[in-house]
């Protein structure tokens, strides 16, 4: 069955605190953070960008499982942060991990969802044998306007799946979207920062969607939230994903592993993936775990997933890459001023 | 630096691609088509090193030209990989974290960029291991 083949997450080392944001900007950090439920988030070194990210996450998921780079047939990068407008991130990553020149690659953005649409199309190709293996990448250095809601969550992380039919340390079991326009977030070419609609991108945008979506998987499934030992939703931040869960069953319990946000902020692509790839980190034979991404603009791509007992063989090692629980731990904390620097919200003229 | 150079060397710099003399087993980053060493009688062949090294000597850059300005103070070390060649490469870490005999291991990173609406140049620097 098509699955997870192997998987490796990066985050950048750096930190801001959301009580450092809310200081330059006047804000109550305090009611901010326990607002959001999220207390900081990361952000990129200055030579970081989202195809060093993808990189980095690529390599972490060889380095678990001794696949021949030259059998992963396709690779998509999933951001909203390429660094080019025109030049693909994938065939940078198929240079770096030696996988180029026999295969597909292209670009993808859905907002934050562009690393599960990855996903999707990798296990169509596999799954009709076109190609071995896929590499599906979600990472982002996100942007957030300074002075803007958004600047409180927009984070930088990635986190790549290889997909395949050739024993799967988690089977793919079934996978379900939701789409429809819905102008709740965007950002126009050209532009720096993202716009929002505000209180518009609750309801009818990330609710509706992943509602819709994981309805509809339950529907496909033939299943219902206490089937399930894991949960992961996408999390712009802790109390939307917190709300979407309770709301379909789910128990606090369940997407624990895979709240990633609190101490992460929000990686757009990468965001309700790295909760996968912190989830499979302590996840055991058996385990069934349930994702639905949510995109703005909108759409929601849902997956059930049953980890295989090869992710305890010794084809596979968890240990050869750090966890995500080791990355968010390896951090070092910066002020507003270093944020900004890192971030080029500092423009110099020279 | 030019397009054409950067891509030539493109393989070298995200994938540490140097060349290996199986005649007396000495291994050289930048790649080398001929060993000084052996002449006519070495058999070069490509060799991709693992990655890792110890810092050899470093310099702390306070006073940087315009296009690594922003990176200051940052370090440049000299590393000895584990196969033997040295290369010269950044180290990320703290400077004052930074000494002699740090073992350290590849990362990948932008090199730099040919101004805004040029190309980003990709490679590898190393960080503490």
């Amino acid at each position: 069955m098509v699955g997870i083949i192997t998987y490796g997450a990066y985050i950048p080392k750096y930190r801001i605190k959301t009580e450092e944001i809310a200081r330059v900007w006047g804000g109550d950090g305090p009611a901010i953070a326990r607002g959001l439920g999220v207390y900081e988030k990361s952000l990129p070194d200055m030579d970081e960008d989202t195809i060093t990210i993808a990189v980095e996450a690529a390599r972490a998921a060889l380095a678990r499982r001794s696949i021949d780079p030259q059998d992963i047939g396709a690779i998509y990068v999933g951001s909203e942060s390429h660094p080019y407008a025109v030049k693909p991130s994938a065939v940078t990553v198929g240079e770096a991990i030696m996988a180029t020149p026999i295969m597909t690659a292209a670009d993808y953005e859905f907002a934050c969802k562009a690393g599960t649409a990855a996903i999707q199309t990798t296990m169509g190709l596999t799954k009709s044998n076109m190609i071995k293996y896929g590499l599906a990448i979600g990472a982002d250095i996100a942007q957030g306007e300074p002075g803007d809601a958004l600047e409180y969550t927009a984070a930088a992380g990635g986190v790549a799946f290889v997909i395949g039919n050739d024993s799967p340390i988690a089977d793919i079991n079934l996978t379900a979207s939701y789409s429809s326009d819905t102008p709740d977030f965007w950002r126009r070419e050209g532009l720096p920062f993202p716009r929002h609609g505000g209180r518009f991108t609750g309801e009818p945008g990330y609710f509706k969607h992943i509602l819709a979506g994981s309805h509809l998987m339950f529907e496909k499934a033939g299943t219902k939230a206490s089937d399930y030992d894991y949960a992961i939703f996408h999390q712009p931040n802790a109390k939307f994903a917190q709300n979407v869960a309770k709301t379909l069953g789910f128990t606090p319990e369940q997407i624990k592993p895979g709240l990633c946000v609190p101490y992460l902020g929000n990686t757009y692509s990468g965001a309700s993936i790295i909760g996968l790839a912190a989830t499979l980190d302590i996840a055991k034979p058996g385990d069934r775990i349930f994702v639905t991404s949510y995109g703005s603009g909108a759409g929601s791509d849902s997956f059930d997933i049953t980890v295989t007992d090869m992710i305890e063989s010794e084809e596979f090692c968890r240990d050869a890459a750090p966890t995500v629980e080791q990355l968010l731990a390896t951090k070092k904390i910066v002020d507003y001023a270093v944020y900004a620097k890192h971030k080029g919200k500092i423009v110099v003229m020279r | 630096m030019s397009v054409p150079r950067f891509w030539r060397e493109q393989q070298n710099r995200y994938n540490l691609i140097g060349t290996h003399c199986t005649t007396c087993n000495t291994y050289y980053y930048p790649p080398r088509i001929l060993c000084p060493k052996c002449r006519r009688e070495g058999k070069v062949v490509e060799h991709q090193f693992k990655g890792t090294g110890t810092v050899v000597t470093y310099s702390i850059i306070r006073s940087a030209s315009d296009q690594f300005n922003d990176l200051t103070p940052y370090v440049i070390a000299i590393i000895e990989l584990d196969e033997g060649t040295r290369l010269t490469s950044q180290v990320i870490c703290e400077i004052d974290e930074m000494y002699i005999g740090m073992p350290v291991k590849r990362v990948f990173r932008r090199l730099g960029e040919d101004g805004e609406s040029g190309p980003i140049f990709y490679g590898t620097k190393f960080v503490p291991a």
